[in-house]
C-alpha cells in the first residue's frame, strides 16, 4: 500500500493554508497544522467555527478550495486523488454514528474489509470479533443498530472504522449526541486507542478529555486557528481574548 | 388474461423502472438528464395514448432470418403498459434513495466503498422496504387499468363480458350483473392488495432510526 515516499519522521497529516467556502461563506480561512504519527490532536472552538468542516476535509468528504492537505504523503487536494487509497488510511467516526441499520453490529464491522479490501471472510470474522471485544460489545455481535444505545452504536462505529486498519482516525464530535452516562464508555475506547499509538484527530467539546489526552490542542474560531499549544499551556496560559472567553464559558 | 398482463407488465416495468430510477441519481449528467426526461415523459402521458402508440407502431411480427415470430397483441399491450409503470417505479426508486439520510452515504464513503457498492449494498437494501408499499400500490392501479387493452382488441375480462352480453342479445337488464361481476372480480383482487399495502406502510413507517 505504500506507493509513496512518506516516512514516519514526516507529519502523517499536514495542512497548509487550507481554504474552504460554501458558496459565498468562507468557512476555513487558511488553516495550517501538522500531526505526527501517534499524536492525539484535539480541535476545539465555538460551534460554527469550521471544526467539523476541517476534519471532513481531511478525508475528502468536503473538497477544499485552495491549500494543501497531505495524508501519509497523499495530496488530498488533487483532482486525480485516489479517494479509495486515502480512505483506507483514514478512518472516520461521526456524531450520528451512521451505522448501517439493515446490518448487525458484526456485519457492520465486516462489510468494508470484505467488500473493499477483499479480505477473506474467516480472516475478517476473527478480526471483527477481536475488535468487538476491544470495544466491549462481544455480547452484542448479532444485534441490529436500532436496538443498541447511542454509546454502544458509537463503539460499533469505532470498531467498524478500525476494521480497515487505518493509520489515522478522525472523530467528529463523537460524544455530542450521547447521553452523559454513555459518553464515558466511548471516551474510554478512544483513550485506549490513543494509548496504543493510533493517530487521532478529534473535534470535541469534552474539555476534560482533551486536557488529559491531547498532545496538542487547536482552538479555532471563524475559520482560523486562534491559538494552539499543549494542554497544560493552552488551558492555563491562554493569551488570546477569544480563547479566554471561550474557556471561561465552558470550564 | 388481465392477471397475465399485469404480471408481465409489473415485471418489465419494475426492472426498467429500477434502472431508470438509478439513472436519475447518476453522477453522469447526460444519463441523469435523459433518465429524468423519460421518467417525466411517460409518467405524465395518458396510458391509453401510450397504448395506442405502441399498438399501432409496433410490428405484429418479427423476422429472424427464416422464421417469423408473431407478436400477439397482448404482448404489445404489456409493453405499452410497462412504459408508465416504469416511469412511476423510477420515481419511487429515486424518492426512496433520496430518503436515506446523507450520513449513510458519508459513512460508506469514508469506509472507502465505491459508489456502486454504496448503492447496492448500503442504500438500496434500506430502500427496499420503503419501496414495497408504493410498489404494491402501483400494481393495484395497473391491474385496474388492464381493461384499457380491450379497446385495442385484446381479449380480457371486459371484452369477455361484452361478448357474453352480445350472446344474450344485449338485454339491458343484464348490463349490471355482467359488468358488475367483472367489477367484483377486480375488487376481490385489488382490495386485499390495498389493505396489505396499508399494513406494510404502517409497519415500515417507524422502523427506521
Amino acid at each position: 500500500m505504500d506507493t509513496n515516499n512518506w516516512t514516519s519522521e514526516q507529519p502523517i497529516v499536514s495542512l497548509k493554508d487550507v481554504h474552504k467556502s460554501f458558496g459565498t461563506l468562507e468557512v476555513l480561512k487558511g488553516i495550517s497544522f501538522d500531526v505526527m504519527k501517534g499524536e492525539v490532536i484535539c480541535i476545539i472552538g465555538p460551534s460554527g467555527s469550521g471544526k467539523s468542516t476541517l476534519i471532513r476535509c481531511i478525508n475528502a468528504l468536503n473538497k477544499i478550495n485552495s491549500g494543501s492537505i497531505m495524508v501519509r504523503g497523499l495530496e488530498v487536494n488533487d483532482p486525480d486523488l485516489n479517494k479509495l487509497e486515502l480512505r483506507k488510511n483514514v478512518g472516520m467516526v461521526f456524531q450520528q454514528y451512521n451505522l448501517f441499520p439493515h446490518k448487525t453490529a458484526i456485519e457492520n464491522i465486516m462489510m468494508a474489509p470484505m467488500l473493499v479490501l477483499k479480505e477473506s471472510k474467516d480472516e475478517v470474522l476473527s478480526k471483527a470479533r477481536s475488535l468487538i471485544r476491544k470495544v466491549r460489545l462481544e455480547d452484542k455481535e448479532n444485534t441490529y443498530p436500532g436496538e443498541l444505545s447511542g454509546g454502544q452504536q458509537q463503539r460499533v462505529a469505532i470498531a467498524r472504522s478500525l476494521a480497515m486498519n487505518p493509520d489515522v482516525m478522525l472523530f467528529d464530535e463523537v460524544t455530542a449526541a450521547l447521553d452523559p452516562e454513555t459518553v464515558k464508555e466511548v471516551l474510554v475506547t478512544i483513550k485506549e486507542l490513543a494509548s496504543e499509538g493510533m493517530t487521532c484527530i478529534l473535534v470535541t467539546h469534552e474539555m476534560g478529555f482533551a486536557r488529559e489526552l491531547a498532545d496538542h490542542i487547536y482552538f479555532t474560531d471563524r475559520g482560523i486557528i486562534v491559538e494552539h499549544g499543549p494542554p497544560a499551556t493552552f488551558f492555563e496560559e491562554a493569551k488570546d481574548p477569544r480563547t479566554k472567553e471561550f474557556l471561561s464559558q465552558i470550564l | 388474461m388481465n392477471l397475465v398482463i399485469s404480471f408481465f407488465t409489473m415485471l418489465i416495468g419494475t426492472a426498467a423502472g429500477v434502472l431508470l430510477g438509478l439513472g436519475q441519481i447518476s453522477l453522469i449528467l447526460p444519463v441523469r438528464k435523459s433518465s429524468w426526461f423519460f421518467t417525466q415523459l411517460f409518467r405524465n402521458s395518458p396510458w391509453l395514448v401510450l397504448l395506442f402508440i405502441v399498438m399501432l407502431t409496433f410490428p405484429f411480427e418479427i423476422e429472424f432470418g427464416e422464421t417469423i415470430i408473431q407478436i400477439p397483441d397482448w404482448m404489445k399491450a404489456v409493453f405499452g403498459l410497462s412504459l408508465p409503470i416504469m416511469a412511476n417505479i423510477s420515481e419511487v426508486v429515486r424518492g426512496a434513495v433520496q430518503s436515506v439520510p446523507t450520513g449513510q452515504w458519508e459513512a460508506a464513503e469514508s469506509l472507502a466503498y465505491s459508489r456502486s457498492q454504496t448503492i447496492w449494498k448500503i442504500i438500496l437494501p434500506q430502500c427496499f422496504k420503503r419501496m414495497i408499499p408504493p410498489w404494491m400500490n402501483w400494481y393495484a392501479i395497473l391491474t385496474m387499468a388492464t381493461p384499457l387493452v380491450s379497446l385495442l382488441g385484446v381479449q380480457e375480462i371486459v371484452t369477455l363480458s361484452r361478448q357474453a352480453m352480445e350472446a344474450e342479445n344485449n338485454h339491458p337488464e343484464l348490463l349490471i350483473p355482467f359488468f358488475g361481476f367483472a367489477l367484483v372480480i377486480f375488487f376481490a383482487y385489488c382490495y386485499p392488495i390495498a389493505r396489505l399495502t396499508l399494513k406494510l406502510e404502517e409497519r415500515y413507517s417507524v422502523k427506521f432510526i
